[in-house]
């Protein structure tokens, strides 16, 4: 009986590896088909029956898409404006998400429903009085135009998340440490901060993450001659067509470093998103 | 800056008069801090969202009441009011009303598709094995980590009329000939690609979201379920689903924000130009301010947009403050 069981389990296991395979192929075959076309040879690139394994290695892509248009400049751009982002949001979010966890005030219902509220604002929505505005104020084609207004966008998903990592840690800790004669600030310093500081780091990267990947500011805020990193990957197109090989190659430059970082703070973020939504 | 100021008062006016009632309080949580801590921790984080998104949403809907074109823009002419004018003439029109239906169809369609393949893959992650599990999570962490735009040229490529791998592969079916086929030639082929990318980039959130979840959910409950006779479908519905219902309320309000908010995937997928057929409500309303110029009517869209949402932002915000609340 519980052979047949076990056989018949082994069996269905086996079953939907299968399905799993499956879906694990359909769902790399982008990824692999970028990383493919960006390693092959140009002239396998463009091939109407093109092969499914790689043809060849070579790099003559990359070379060609570091030529195309200047890449270290808005790369480097783009590392000063999320850097800065998130330096800001992570410090001021820090503090605005213990207040909001860590005390009873009236009216926190209220700034924790105006958070939420500014975090479901469409981005593109204020696209058009954000133009205007930086035009008015003589920002537009600066970065520290695009720095401000990415914080609206970082800053309150920063304080909500950071709240979500805060009520995870006791406050019996603290509050242990306040009867040993530390003051509040010495016990956040020396309590809450060292259990926060992996929740700050995730956050922060994700936070990097968004403010590198964004695309609509970038493009309407900054002219052509200081484009970011995501704008930059449309110089690949013109009116002559689209180099689709060494655009891959692009593409795998940016994507890579951002999704490796990704794979690093995923499981920590993953936790820091959900946490209490099944109790609750 | 004087529609700065006026945005203050409404945020602003609760922390004068907290001090009287705060220390009647009855025990609960520590306050020790006296109440004016709290509100100096968040002055920072308010002070920049109250200047920086505050004074651009009131324009955004003093802009909409007004006419403001380029010579506004160039300041030539003042803006002047012009009452509901822009919102009469936007309702007005028969190209708004197929845009928002295109959008809802759109975004609607990549919400359902989404919620039932990341379930379904969810508990296909419960069923396969360790190592398989493993590397369909690095694929999904990695396609989830992937930046929209690398994404949407990575699928333009794909689609690619002459040398698009994806019309190769289905030519490799038997009587089937889609070489040089154009994915882009007619509106709802094309927004069926851009709805697959979405939904592409989109699932692995919500199979990393529903598998934490699903690792709550009691054994022994399934169990019993089963002992009482429940098939897995029986199992599943009347166990897993009820205890899984806020992760799926929040992604799915979640998800209808994000897909009603497309932009770059069509934009991009579009070389900047979108085309009629290819209109959803964000891009409509870009074209109107930055293509034909008219910011005023560009407003009026994105402000009908976020109220079109309303809705589905205070079902996730009930179900958010519901988890805020517990904690």
């Amino acid at each position: 009986m519980s052979t047949a069981a076990t056989t018949d389990r082994r069996r269905s296991r086996l079953g939907w590896n299968l399905v799993g395979l499956l879906v694990f192929l359909v769902a790399g075959f982008p990824l692999y088909w970028m990383l493919n076309t960006a390693f092959k040879p140009a002239k396998d690139a463009i091939d109407p029956d093109p092969s499914l394994l790689p043809t060849g290695i070579t790099l003559s892509n990359f070379t060609r898409a570091l030529h195309i248009a200047d890449f270290w400049g808005p790369v480097g751009r783009s590392l000063v404006v999320s850097l800065t982002v998130v330096l800001i949001g992570v410090v001021v979010g820090t503090l605005a998400a213990l207040a909001i966890s860590r005390f009873a005030f009236r009216g926190r219902k209220i700034v924790i429903v105006g958070i939420l509220a500014v975090q479901m604002v469409p981005l593109v929505a204020m696209i058009i009085p954000v133009f205007l505005l930086l035009n008015d104020l003589g920002q537009y084609d600066r970065l520290t135009g695009l720095i401000i207004t990415y914080l609206t966008f970082i800053l309150p998903f920063t304080v909500w998340t950071l709240r979500g990592f805060i009520v995870n840690i006791p406050k019996e800790l603290e509050e242990a440490a306040m009867v040993d004669g530390c003051s509040r600030t010495g016990a956040f310093i020396r309590v809450v901060f060292p259990l926060l500081a992996p929740g700050m780091v995730a956050t922060s990267v994700y936070g990097f993450i968004q403010a590198w990947n964004e695309y609509l500011y970038a493009l309407m805020l900054l002219s052509q001659k200081n484009q970011t990193a995501t704008v930059w990957l449309g110089n690949f197109t013109t009116k002559h067509g689209t180099e689709y090989a060494p655009m891959m190659a692009g593409a795998t430059m940016m994507a890579v470093p951002i999704v490796v970082l990704f794979l690093f703070v995923q499981r920590k973020m993953a936790a820091g998103l959900t946490a209490g939504a099944v109790k609750g | 800056m004087s529609a700065a100021d006026t945005t203050t008062p409404a945020k602003v006016p609760p922390p004068r008069q907290a001090p009287p009632p705060a220390p009647k309080r009855p025990g609960g949580r520590p306050t020790s801090g006296g109440a004016a801590t709290p509100w100096l921790l968040l002055a920072p984080c308010l002070l920049v969202l109250v200047l920086v998104m505050g004074y651009p949403l009131l324009r955004l809907v003093t802009l909409s009441f007004q006419k403001f074109g380029q010579a506004q823009l160039w300041g030539f002419q003042p803006a002047e009011s012009v009452g509901l004018d822009n919102f009469a003439e936007v309702l007005g029109d028969r190209e708004f009303w197929a845009v928002v239906v295109r959008t809802i169809i759109f975004a609607g369609g990549a919400v359902v598709l989404t919620m039932v393949i990341g379930m379904l893959l969810a508990l296909l992650l419960q069923r396969v094995s360790g190592w398989l599990k493993t590397l369909i999570n690095i694929v999904l962490v990695a396609s989830w980590g992937m930046p929209v735009i690398v994404a949407t040229t990575v699928f333009k490529w794909l689609f690619d009329t002459d040398y698009g791998v994806f019309n190769a592969l289905l030519s490799k079916l038997p009587g089937v000939d889609m070489i040089g086929h154009n994915w882009f030639a007619d509106g709802p082929q094309g927004l069926a690609v851009i709805m697959l990318l979405v939904v592409w980039g989109a699932v692995p959130f919500v199979v990393i979201t529903l598998s934490a979840g699903l690792t709550q959910v009691p054994k022994e409950l399934e169990e019993a379920a089963r002992l009482d006779g429940a098939g897995a479908w029986g199992v599943f519905r009347f166990v897993t689903l009820p205890i899984l219902k806020p992760i799926v309320v929040m992604l799915t309000t979640l998800s209808v924000i994000w897909d009603m908010g497309v932009f770059p995937q069509v934009f991009v997928m579009r070389n900047g130009h979108p085309e009629a057929e290819f209109q959803v409500l964000n891009t409509y309303s870009y074209d109107r301010a930055f293509v034909v110029n008219d910011y005023a009517q560009g407003s009026a869209i994105a402000l009908l947009t976020v109220l079109l949402l309303l809705g589905v932002v205070a079902v996730y915000m009930r179900q958010m403050l519901k988890i805020g609340e517990v904690e």
